[in-house]
């Protein structure tokens, strides 16, 4: 970096000047470096990769980069070859070499990396023909790919902060609001507020000062969208931070992230300094008379900060816990001024709809949400990874064209949408279109977009029980409601699944799930039963059965199930009697074994090794489960 | 100042701007029971109890009215069905925890409430923080607080150590709804007997004490009307 750029001018030619430097003819390997890929040995990869490039003299025409998470997580590490469109999935060390030699100097495909279409059972060439990306709509996620999170020049060279350039060059605050208005822009942390009017009240407000803040406290248990993007692309989120604090006036900005992102907090506070050393945060940014910095602050990691109250209280140093709004924090905030709280991902949504116009914007989507929506999609499906689709995509489309179903030809059971607080859906309701409204009719929430797919091999008691246990554990606890709600909701879970439930346990469970969401202050405790009533209203059937036929058909509920050996498959071999850590299962030599069900602890080692599948589950009157 | 009119239970209603909506509601003589509010003290919003419904029949929401202010032309619903049903299921987890608290016998029998259907629990302590608000704003000392969250959640001196800015005040005690009035009726775990509510006059009124100190073999309360003969203590008016 050679300083501070000090006029949009200046800006503008150095972006051109990196487009000429960055391009050219020649070869870039992208591996992707995010969460899923990092987990699966990409540090290793990309050492191979820099060391083998140095070794064979390729450094004048390859390229090497290592970016955020470019979204198929189920195939990590995934590497992407351009300008051919080449996508290689699982690398290993071992093959780095041979990509070197084969693709970049011999120019051929290796074929045994090329991710195998199951439908067609033919290799695919180019990453934009897998089904995983060809259905999809990467706005967002599309800019992970090309850029090195760790370099501000790739960014730039993407025309990263024209945007803001566009805003301090030709637009009023007003007509920012107006745009963002115009866009229908809504809140992507899960409420689903208009976030132009947001901003609208936040410009309104007399108070001086004013702070924005960007939430990226993501707690979700398998949700990483927000991690995504601040690692994979923190100079969006930056600069839609500055555009949001030339709207409202503001001179100060915080990120909350959560500690247990450590690389989020590294990349964040990394961009937050190179932005500042270039004249895009600090005094009088671009030459204009706009100043602003932001400060990233870690949150101690409970889930409850996410809620805006109790995130400005963990930020005031106070205790995280939710207070009652109104004042809403755009009236009485951080400090008791007026403070505009964003998620991620809608701050990274600003720049574009200021650079492509609300128009564009507006026309991707639904009739009431507008835009893309990323979605961590994980669970029982065979593509796992991060998903951009355009608001009022069917989840049919999300699970099957773009996840590619449910794995080990099991049969798709369920969709938890929302995150813990959110909601189950059945496989009646596949074709519903993803949008605010629709979901929340439905009985449950977008939150902020995790998707978990369930099949037949899961109980929905036990999902139920799991993500109450989750909220009661990460309630702050100041509502008696929340608390001691989810608490009771949890311990009739319990009996349920330990098959001491009765049918008034689920009047009960109903009665006070109502009460639990009704009497709640906020956003946790108002979501709180959501888990046990969608599971409730789409799933009775098992709750009844585990109360009155003691059954529970996915074979997951401890109490309820017992493991049972088939006389007649049984060659009483010993693999299973030998595993037994309690020793339950008797028999001898070549004749058939038998399991103690008193004994037996259902932890399954039997089955695994069993050579004849002989063990069953089985479950309430004897029938296998 | 600022009037603000809004309507409460049909009621039209003009209170000055910033006051809430139990006070409110108060000061127009509805009674909504509360377990975390003191007058003299800042609104917290734990116990739930003073839920009341806002906005127009079908698309009204729940809030606490001890902490969410009056609105210029707010419609107001504070013994609507939807509430009563709420508040007794609130009354039913207080009271399967906290048996032991009169305080909370009382409000449930108020509710008209026999039995509950939890795992009985002995719980002391409610977490309704008055007593950190009363060592804060009045004791001016803030020798106590919250920590920990959800189940781990409770009240204590910082690090759990003795406190240096305690004075011994006991103003914790008096404040606390749940160990300052030991409620001594039948002790079977999931009946709930009632008898204040049945018994008329009741304790509260007859005593000058909201304490019920009789022993609990007394029986007074549960003993049919007419057959009134107290076992032991005097009444407050033959004090007199």
């Amino acid at each position: 970096m050679t300083g501070k750029i000090r006029s949009v001018s200046e800006l503008h030619e150095f972006q051109a000047s990196l487009k000429e430097e960055l391009q050219g003819d020649r070869t870039v390997i992208t591996l992707c470096a995010g969460p899923g890929c990092a987990a699966s040995g990409a540090d290793n990869v990309a050492k191979a990769f820099r060391k083998h490039i140095e070794e064979m003299g390729l450094t004048d025409q390859v390229t090497f980069k290592c970016t955020g998470c470019h979204g198929f997580c189920a195939l990590a590490p995934v590497v992407a070859i351009d300008p051919a469109g080449y996508c290689y999935e699982g690398v290993k060390q071992a093959d780095v070499k041979d990509i070197l030699e084969r693709t970049i100097i011999g120019g051929e495909v290796i074929e045994k990396l090329l991710y195998v279409d199951p439908e067609t059972g033919e290799p695919v060439l180019y990453e934009k023909d897998i089904p995983f990306y060809k259905h999809q709509d990467r706005i967002l996620l599309a800019e992970n790919r090309q850029i090195d999170p760790d370099r501000l020049e790739d960014f730039l060279a993407i025309d990263g902060y024209s945007a803001l350039a566009k805003v301090l060059d030709e637009m009023s605050s007003e007509d920012v609001i107006q745009a963002i208005l115009d866009s229908g822009l809504r809140g992507r942390g899960g409420a689903g507020f208009p976030t132009g009017l947001k901003w609208q009240i936040a410009h309104q407000q007399t108070a001086e000062p004013k702070y924005i803040v960007c939430n990226a406290d993501e707690g979700d248990p398998g949700a990483f969208m927000d991690r995504g993007i601040i690692e994979g692309n923190p100079h969006r989120v930056i600069e839609g931070m500055c555009i949001g604090a030339r709207a409202i006036g503001a001179n100060q900005g915080f990120v909350y992230v959560r500690y247990e992102y450590p690389i989020a907090v590294q990349r964040i506070n990394q961009a937050v300094d190179q932005a500042r050393e270039a004249g895009l945060l600090g005094e009088n940014i671009l030459g204009s008379d706009f100043s602003f910095d932001l400060k990233v602050v870690m949150g101690a990691g409970a889930f409850v900060c996410g809620e805006e109250t109790a995130l400005i209280a963990s930020l005031e140093g106070k205790k995280g816990e939710p207070v009652q709004r109104p004042p809403f924090p755009v009236e009485s905030g951080y400090r008791g001024k007026p403070t505009v709280i964003n998620n991620v991902e809608s701050w990274t949504c600003v720049p574009h709809v200021i650079g492509k116009g609300a128009e564009w914007f507006s026309s991707i989507g639904s009739e009431g949400s507008k835009g893309t929506k990323i979605f961590s999609l994980v669970g029982k499906v065979k593509n796992t990874g991060l998903v951009e689709v355009p608001m009022g995509t069917t989840i049919r489309k999300i699970v099957y064209d773009i996840g590619g179903g449910v794995p080990n030809g099991k049969s798709f059971k369920a969709i938890q949408t929302g995150g813990p607080a959110g909601g189950c859906l059945p496989e009646d309701l596949i074709d519903l279109p993803i949008d605010f409204e629709a979901l929340t009719k439905a009985g449950t929430i977008m939150g902020s977009g995790g998707l978990i797919v369930m099949d037949e091999s899961t109980c929905m008691v036990d999902v139920a029980r799991y993500f109450t246990r989750f909220l009661e554990e990460e309630s702050c606890g100041k509502c008696y409601s929340c608390r001691k709600g989810t608490q009771r909701m949890r311990e009739l879970l319990d009996d349920i699944c330990e098959g001491k439930g009765t049918l008034d346990h689920l009047d009960l469970l109903e009665e006070l799930g109502e009460t639990v969401n009704n009497a709640s202050m906020c956003g946790l405790g108002q979501n709180a039963a959501n888990p046990v009533l969608s599971t409730l209203r789409y799933f009775r059937h098992e709750y009844e059965a585990h109360i009155t036929e003691h059954r529970c058909s996915a074979g997951v509920c401890a109490a309820l199930i017992r493991y049972f050996i088939q006389e007649e498959l049984c060659d009483g071999c010993h693999a299973c009697s030998k595993v037994c850590p309690v020793e339950a299962i008797s028999g001898e030599k070549d004749l058939e074994h038998e399991i103690d069900p008193d004994v037996c602890i259902t932890c399954g080692s039997c089955i695994e090794v069993c050579p004849t599948d002989a063990i069953i589950i089985v479950s309430g009157s004897g029938e296998e489960a | 100042m600022k009037l603000i009119s809004l309507n409460i239970n049909g009621l039209p209603v003009e209170v000055e701007e910033g006051t809430t909506l139990l006070e409110a509601a108060r000061a127009y003589g509805v009674n909504i029971p509360t377990l975390c509010h003191d007058d003299g003290l800042s609104s917290y919003g734990a116990c739930r109890l003073c839920v009341v419904e806002i906005g127009p029949p079908g698309k009204s929401k729940m809030v606490s009215s001890c902490t969410y202010r009056c609105e210029d032309g707010l419609e107001v619903r504070t013994h609507s069905a939807k509430i009563m049903k709420t508040r007794a299921m609130m009354l039913e987890l207080l009271v399967s925890s906290s048996p032991q608290s009169k305080t909370i016998q009382d409000l449930a029998s108020a509710h008209g409430m026999t039995k509950q259907r939890f795992r009985p629990e002995h719980e002391d302590c409610i977490l309704c923080g008055l007593c950190i608000r009363m060592c804060a704003e009045q004791m001016m000392s803030s020798a106590i607080g919250f920590v920990g969250r959800g189940p781990n959640r409770r009240i204590t001196t910082a690090f759990d150590e003795v406190s240096e800015v305690c004075r011994r005040c006991g103003g914790c005690m008096y404040i606390c709804p749940v160990c300052m009035s030991r409620c001594h009726g039948p002790d079977e775990e999931a009946t709930l007997c009632n008898a204040c509510l049945n018994f008329s006059p009741s304790c509260v009124a007859v005593y000058d004490d909201v304490q019920c100190w009789m022993p609990p073999e007394c029986g007074t309360c549960v003993r049919p009307e007419g057959d009134y003969l107290p076992a032991t203590g005097r009444l407050a008016t033959e004090e007199s």
